[in-house]
């Protein structure tokens, strides 16, 4: 299951204000072989996102200071993070957010609750699609 | 002085004796009386023992004998005599005029006395004499008494002895002036006939009629024989009816004949009477008597009879047909005199206005009630004498006389007008007005109930008005309250969720190995902790399902799908619990099962739920799963049966709301929330389809979905 040590190990920047989710789905992404970074909301979001760099973002919306759909419209407007496939990640499951996560650029949307296998395969889908040329 | 005095004694003077024997002459009219005057004055005055009085007689000019003193019925008729006998001793003094003396053996006069007799003609001096006076006497010389009478009775008697001349030709006695002047003056046409017609003696009317002169127009000779012809054709059908026209004396009968100098048709009464000429010969005495103007007048009085026969009939058939007219009127109707008097009324009035032969007093004195309220109503129009007011409307109020009730009418009397305007009648007419009356009554009732109705529907209304303001404040408050809870059940399930998925997730690691091996028993647990948490999840997720469609937020998404790998995902994600179950799952497709158009996720849920109960309350058996199309109504069936516990029919419904589940006790033997079904069917109902049922307890169940083929976008 782990990867080969000779190819780069994939950067996923984990988004979320609850402590226990983040730490759970970085513990799994690390235990799957991907970099971690985390944010606790959605400033700290984009600071990290334009310092680091990621090669995947794992957003959930409802976060402090700036909500998730606010902190992807910011990413996707800036050609630093353009690039950088964001999944939205909400426990909020009622019609309508997902359209408007698309809205706000976000690539892929995941309801929670999400377990971790689940989430890192469609973290691995998102990235065998958007990350080929980024790879390349 | 006129009035013939009786001569009463010979001791009468001279001259006295003389006058009276002049009045009695004056006063005579006829031969015989004036023969009886002069034979009792002779018989008085001249001492004569006999005295006879002869005269001409026509036709035949016999001397008969009018009158006689002291001689016998035979010697009288011994004494008469006919000219045709020259002979006679007497036809000299008739023919010489003069008186003569018979000495006694040879005298005419039958035996009086010894001595002989005096024979003295009668008649007008230088005429032939038309009588002779016989008396006894003792002559020679003629007694101056005889002498003076023969003298001054003589042309007297001679007038009323209209004999012809027994010497005499026809046209002498015809043409003898006093009696043509005579005839002549008769105003009708008058003639003497042989039985022919032919006329021996005609009037001068009737030779205008029936003698034409020689110098007369070809037209009045052709009238006049015309005339003839049927004077002698009617005299002619007489002559043959003798033998009655004799017994009868005269005929009678109608003359159709012309005026031959105006040629008008007339009509003539012929009266005929058959008489003896002196010469034996028949004839016939007509007299036409002019009835034209008569018949004329008969006619045109026939006429008017018939007239007036036609036109009362008439009038009593029209009168008839009026009275069926008007008795056919249902309305009574009162034809009344000008002072107000009932002339006429019709069967409804009669019932009305009538005495009924058979009524009691009771119906007697309703019958006067009545007709003194119809006086005193027609005392309006009697009273007045302009034509101002021909007409009269009232209200009068009638009683029944066969039962007493009143009887409500209105009344209008109108006037009938002469042709110079006076009052002729008065025709009262009059309308039961019970009906009217009712019917106002009734809708005058009819309005009050109306009115309250409205004033309740108004009412009614308001009470609407303030409960639809309630029930549309309710509806917001109610809208509100669904709209709190659905935030309130989505934020609780974000809550939930939120540590759920930690815990999930944990579990999920532990049980990879994330943190290094685990003991059988630690792997035990955490898959209990796993199943619960999932179960937890479920729930959250139905609530949230409900919220969602109960809240509008769950739009269908179409798209088309095959259904065998719809059941292939259905089995895949529930094969955990098909395998710990142990029952028989299959899946049977029928024939041409289409690909659909609908919302996948929403089927799709369906079949879990369903597939997911059959599972949870099947113990042992089978469970099927099977899809088919009903080409009839392009729908699609996909039916879970079951070999489990059944459900009672009185569940059947109530298993499909909300939070209700058959077993709701607190010591149920099956756990859920009871919102499965109830999903279920909201879902069915956004895909245009439904779910239904088919069980009984300890028979198994069916539910099965049916869904278009082809949704349409809500």
């Amino acid at each position: 299951m782990t990867n080969t040590s000779t190819t780069p190990k994939p950067l996923v920047l984990v988004v979320d204000d609850y402590q226990d989710a983040r730490e759970m789905y970085a513990e799994y992404l690390e235990f799957s072989g991907f970099r971690v970074a985390e944010a606790k909301n959605g400033q700290e979001a984009l600071d990290k996102a334009f310092e680091l760099r990621p090669d995947i973002i794992l957003m959930d919306l409802s976060l402090p200071i700036i909500d998730g759909w606010e902190a992807t419209r910011r990413l996707k407007n800036d050609d630093r993070t353009r690039t950088i496939p964001v999944v939205a990640l909400t426990g909020h499951a009622m019609t309508g957010q997902s359209d408007e996560a698309k809205g706000a650029g976000c690539d892929s949307f995941v309801t929670k609750p999400c377990l971790p296998d689940a989430l890192v395969d469609e973290v691995r889908r998102v990235l065998a699609t958007r990350g080929g040329p980024r790879a390349g | 002085m006129a009035s013939p005095v009786p001569l009463s004694t010979a001791s009468m003077p001279a001259a006295e004796a003389r006058l009276a024997l002049a009045e009695q002459l004056l006063a005579c009219d006829a031969a015989r009386p004036c023969a009886e005057v002069m034979v009792d004055w002779l018989a008085h005055h001249a001492q004569a023992g006999a005295v006879a009085c002869l005269a001409r007689e026509e036709p035949g000019g016999r001397l008969a004998c009018l009158a006689a003193r002291g001689l016998s019925e035979a010697q009288r008729t011994a004494m008469e005599w006919t000219p045709d006998t020259l002979d006679h001793p007497l036809a000299g003094v008739l023919a010489h005029a003069a008186p003569r003396y018979f000495p006694a053996p040879r005298a005419p006069l039958p035996a009086v006395g010894t001595g002989g007799c005096f024979a003295v003609p009668l008649g007008r001096p230088g005429t032939p004499a038309v009588g002779l006076l016989l008396l006894a006497g003792s002559g020679p010389t003629l007694p101056p008494e005889v002498a003076w009478l023969a003298a001054h009775a003589g042309p007297a008697f001679a007038r009323l002895v209209s004999v012809p001349s027994a010497t005499g030709p026809r046209d002498d006695v015809a043409g003898s002036g006093l009696l043509r002047r005579i005839i002549d003056a008769v105003a009708d046409p008058v003639l003497l006939t042989d039985l022919e017609g032919r006329p021996r003696i005609a009037n001068s009317r009737a030779e205008a009629l029936l003698v034409a002169a020689p110098d007369a127009s070809e037209g009045r000779r052709r009238a006049v024989e015309l005339n003839r012809r049927v004077f002698s054709t009617a005299l002619a059908s007489a002559a043959s009816g003798e033998a009655a026209w004799r017994a009868a004396g005269f005929r009678r009968r109608e003359l159709p004949l012309v005026d031959p100098s105006e040629g008008m048709d007339l009509l003539f009464e012929l009266i005929s009477t058959p008489v003896q000429e002196p010469d034996g010969r028949a004839a016939v005495v007509s007299v036409l008597r002019n009835v034209t103007d008569l018949g004329r007048a008969t006619q045109a009085l026939g006429e008017s009879y018939r007239r007036l026969r036609a036109t009362e009939r008439e009038a009593r058939s029209e009168r008839h047909r009026l009275d069926r007219v008007l008795d056919s009127v249902a309305d009574p109707i009162i034809l009344s005199d000008p002072s107000g008097g009932m002339v006429m009324m019709n069967a409804p009035a009669e019932k009305l206005f009538a005495l009924p032969l058979d009524g009691g007093k009771a119906v007697h004195r309703r019958v006067r009630s009545n007709a003194a309220s119809c006086s005193s109503f027609l005392a309006n129009l009697v009273g007045t004498e302009s034509a101002v007011s021909l007409r009269w409307r009232g209200q009068l109020s009638l009683v029944d006389p066969a039962t007493g009730t009143t009887i409500p009418v209105e009344a209008v009397a109108s006037k009938v007008v002469g042709d110079n305007g006076e009052l002729t009648g008065i025709v009262t007419l009059f309308r039961d007005r019970s009906e009217t009356l009712e019917k106002v009554r009734l809708l005058e009732q009819v309005k009050e109930v109306s009115s309250q109705l409205e004033a309740r529907v108004q009412v009614a209304t308001a009470e609407l008005a303030e409960q639809n303001e309630k029930l549309r404040r309710q509806a917001i408050q109610l809208e509100q309250a669904s709209a709190a809870k659905s935030q309130f059940l989505a934020n609780m399930s974000h809550e939930f969720r939120t540590p759920l998925n930690a815990i999930l997730g944990y579990t999920n690691m532990l049980l990879q190995g994330v943190s290094g091996e685990l003991s059988p028993a630690q792997k035990r647990n955490l898959t209990r902790i796993d199943s619960n948490g999932r179960h937890l999840l479920e729930v959250i997720n139905e609530i949230l399902d409900i919220t969602r469609i109960e809240a509008g937020r769950m739009p269908l998404h179409l798209s088309d799908f095959g259904i065998p790998e719809l059941l292939q995902e259905v089995l895949a994600e529930l094969d955990p619990i098909i395998a710990r179950s142990k029952l028989a799952v299959s899946t049977h497709l029928g024939p041409r099962v289409p690909a659909v158009h609908s919302d996948r996720q929403k089927v799709k849920q369906v079949v879990l739920n369903l597939l997911s109960n059959a599972l949870k309350f099947t113990h042992e058996g089978s469970v099927k799963v099977s899809a088919d199309y009903v080409p009839a109504t392009s729908t699609l069936t996909i039916s879970v049966s079951d070999t489990g516990i059944g459900i009672d029919p009185a569940y059947q419904e109530k298993i499909f709301e909300d939070f209700q589940q058959v077993d709701s006790s607190p010591t149920r033997a099956y756990g859920g929330t009871g919102l499965g079904l109830s999903i279920c069917r909201r879902l069915a109902t956004m895909l245009g389809g439904r779910v239904t049922l088919q069980s009984a307890p300890g028979q198994g169940s069916t539910f099965t979905l049916h869904f278009p083929r082809r949704a349409r976008r809500a």
